[in-house]
């Protein structure tokens, strides 16, 4: 078994601060544990609430190679895990036509030269240490997912025609959904679960403090209150941490320095991207006491 | 320890989480790697491993803290002074003028000074502060008696009708504005408002979970946590749901309205093939050098059918048509129509408070209060609705029409007309029934749900989000 990535929570935390992402108890948590027991992670919850974010960051910290790999619906095996190079098949084939003999030649094309590595195959063949990225895995099919059980359970991939490929070493895997559709209990099994939800006020004053660094302490407190009064409303999208820092940025580079009504409600659009949603909450930001 | 999670783990299933024997495993592995005196970072191993969908979270939070409450120093029940805040410690100098010992400081306050506390504690967002006199206003407030069989909302609101927290309020906004200078602007009243409520909320957590602990001291953890199991939201009773229940339905019905459109975009774009599309063939063949060897079909248009909802809002199932409504307009994109259709004993087309409406709630409370639905007295008569259904709107049920009928048919006793659902069923493309009422109820007192019901092609049980949406994949 590999050595751990890390000793203790508070170290993933830290870490995770050292570059720049500001980890609550429970994500640090999880990370943790799926290093120690070698598990994938399935991270869950609104969009832009920094899941991809997250491994982009645990590589950052651990100095690992990211893998990513994003999925869409009709992804394949061949994009996702390997595919064998037909026009270089083809050549070899017209290059050796007279001298060998097909047994040779058969065993030759399906080697590691004609091999073309998709991400899953790449993150399990490298020698360095891998965060292995796979982004909105609730897009690809049902029967797709399949494809990923192997690699997720035993850090390996079947290839017919070469045998089965071990892991050099185990990387960290992520795997986030937005929850368009219910993971397969078979995918959700392998994983750790970990739900990223809308940060808490002072976690997200905070998260805008680090990323915009321009900002005053008294502004990024303001920003998140009327983020956090707006989440409130029944929006058809709420605003998302990335929209916040949107909009904290803008608010710099306005150069306010408190924020009034007016303000608010004409910059809203950064925030809310429905028409039906800025409307409603220019209206009850603007409103007199409820 | 093992054993605990043992028990654990059955508290979870018995509250309706599915745990496999996987889950379990993992689970006892990672509080391997975890030091146990960290209660969170136990919590979040155990949350990881054996929860695998938020909408289960809390229900495996009660679960957790009812389990495991009892463990741990600082979760301790009755007063000690150890483990204090320090600014109680404080106040206990204060209080008893340097006289250190002697019964809890707290007791010896009277209740306008424990209001009084309060509000400064909350004024000031003092989370020590807050924690102590909840714990304080519990002994004091609940009035619980060992042994009593009385639930913990009892206890809950006895204690929150003596800290009269509304008030609590209004007098923290005053506070507020006083230190702005006499007036605030509306948003920074607003936000003063958001604060102290997320404050007064937090206190009022603090309270419902003393009194858990507490309930727990006494009764034992295995009785507690059966009185404590709450429905999972996807089982929640529409019929039954508190007001609260039904805002987080509400909450999940978004999500669920998009997983579902997912849901059906795919399943017809992948559910079948349509016929051979002879010249997309021939254009790939030529990378075969002309032989058609990969034959492409053409994508089959999708059927979108028509939807014609016709709901009972009476009194007793308006939750549920209410609920089903939302769902049916959320989806609405896809299908090709839908047209709304409300009743009680007379009946009227709501189409058109959905149309152009931004806000679905808005468009339900217009129909609540503005659609023409009554026709004698406002008792639902079935057979009556039917027919003016049937007399107007009829001659538009056409193949491609589906028709769905919301509601428990329970008719007061009044005529069936249950020939128009059969006229119906040969008209249209499907007729479906949904009965928000429990099986077990149906055909019983004035229920005639099987009169119709025969004629139709399926009649459903539908009384939470999982049958729904159960239904909604058959409909699509």
């Amino acid at each position: 078994m590999a050595d751990p990535r890390f000793a203790t929570v508070p170290d993933v935390r830290q870490g995770l601060r050292d570059v720049a992402y500001l980890a609550d108890e429970g994500i640090a948590g999880v990370v943790f544990l799926a290093d120690r027991l070698q598990k994938p992670i399935l991270v869950e919850g609104p969009a832009g609430t920094g899941k991809t974010q997250l491994a982009k960051s645990v590589a950052e910290m651990t100095g690992a190679r990211l893998i990513r790999l994003q999925c869409y619906e009709g992804l394949d095996e061949s994009k996702a895990l390997y595919e064998w190079n037909y026009k270089k098949q083809l050549l070899r084939i017209q290059a050796e036509r007279q001298s060998e003999s097909w047994a040779d030649l058969s065993d030759d094309i399906f080697s590691e030269e004609f091999l073309l590595t998709r991400p899953l195959l790449e993150a399990i063949r490298s020698d360095e240490p891998v965060v292995l990225l796979i982004d909105e895995v609730d897009r690809v099919e049902v029967e797709t997912e399949a494809l990923l059980l192997e690699i997720l359970s035993d850090y390996q991939v079947s290839i017919p025609e070469l045998g089965t490929v071990h892991a050099n070493q185990i990387p960290l895997v992520f795997l986030t959904s937005n929850n368009t559709r219910e993971l397969s209990e078979a995918l959700k099994r392998r994983c750790l679960y970990l739900h990223v939800d809308y940060p808490d006020l002072d976690r997200e004053k905070e998260i805008v403090l680090t990323k915009v660094p321009d900002i005053s302490d008294n502004l990024a407190d303001q920003v998140a209150r009327i983020v956090r009064s707006i989440r409130q409303l029944e929006l058809k999208k709420a605003p998302s941490v990335s929209e916040t820092l949107d909009w904290a940025r803008t608010l710099v580079l306005l150069g306010i320095e408190s924020i009034d009504a007016q303000q608010a409600t004409e910059t809203l659009h950064i925030l809310l991207k429905y028409q039906t949603d800025i409307a409603k909450a220019a209206k009850e930001l603007s409103a007199e006491a409820r | 320890m093992l054993d605990l999670l043992e028990g654990f783990i059955q508290e979870l299933r018995a509250a309706g989480l599915p745990v496999s024997l996987t889950e379990t495993i993992d689970a006892m592995e990672a509080v391997k790697h975890i030091p146990l005196e960290d209660r969170e970072a136990f919590k979040y191993a155990l949350a990881a491993t054996l929860v695998k969908n938020h909408a289960h979270w809390r229900a495996f939070e009660t679960v957790f803290e009812v389990y495991f409450s009892l463990r741990g120093p600082q979760y301790q029940v009755g007063d000690d002074g150890e483990g204090r805040p320090a600014p109680w410690r404080e106040l206990e100098m204060q209080g008893q003028g340097g006289q250190p010992g002697g019964g809890g400081a707290m007791d010896a306050l009277s209740p306008e000074e424990l209001a009084g506390l309060l509000y400064r504690a909350l004024l000031q967002g003092d989370d020590a502060m807050m924690r102590a006199i909840s714990a304080q206003s519990v002994t004091r407030y609940a009035g619980m008696e060992p042994g009593r069989p009385v639930g913990g909302t009892y206890y809950l609101y006895r204690t929150l009708r003596n800290l009269d927290l509304e008030g609590m309020l209004e007098r923290l906004m005053e506070a507020a504005r006083q230190q702005a200078g006499g007036v605030l602007t509306p948003l920074e009243e607003r936000l003063e408002r958001d604060e102290f409520e997320a404050r007064i909320e937090q206190v009022r957590k603090e309270i419902e979970a003393e009194i858990r602990r507490r309930l727990v001291a006494d009764r034992g953890v295995e009785a507690m946590a059966k009185t404590l199991r709450k429905p999972l939201p996807e089982d929640v009773d529409f019929m039954h749901a508190t007001r609260d229940e039904m805002a987080n339905l509400r909450r999940a019905l978004h999500p669920l309205t998009r997983k579902l459109a997912v849901r059906l975009a795919r399943k017809r774009r992948h559910g079948r093939k349509g016929p051979l599309d002879f010249r997309s063939t021939v254009r790939h063949s030529l990378s075969y050098g002309g032989v058609p060897a990969e034959p492409k079909f053409r994508y089959p248009r999708p059927a979108k059918p028509e939807i014609m909802v016709v709901a009972d809002i009476s009194g007793s199932v308006a939750a549920f048509a209410r609920f089903t409504l939302h769902l049916v307009h959320a989806i609405s994109g896809q299908f090709s129509k839908v047209r709304s259709f409300v009743f009680i004993d007379g009946l009227d087309e709501v189409t058109r408070f959905f149309e152009g409406a931004e806000d679905i709630t808005d468009a339900v409370h217009r129909i609540n209060t503005e659609a023409d639905v009554v026709w004698v007295d406002g008792h639902s008569d079935y057979g009556h609705a039917f027919q003016v259904f049937w007399d107007t709107f009829g001659r538009e049920v056409g193949p491609k029409t589906t028709v769905l009928l919301l509601g428990d048919a329970r008719n007061n006793y009044h005529a069936s007309q249950a020939w128009i659902i059969k006229e119906m069923r040969q008209r249209a493309r499907h007729v479906y029934w949904l009965n928000p009422e429990p099986r077990s109820y149906w055909d019983t007192g004035d229920s005639i749900i099987s009169e119709y019901g025969i004629h139709a092609d399926g009649v459903y049980e539908c009384r939470n989000l999982r049958q729904l949406e159960r239904f909604v994949e058959i409909l699509a």
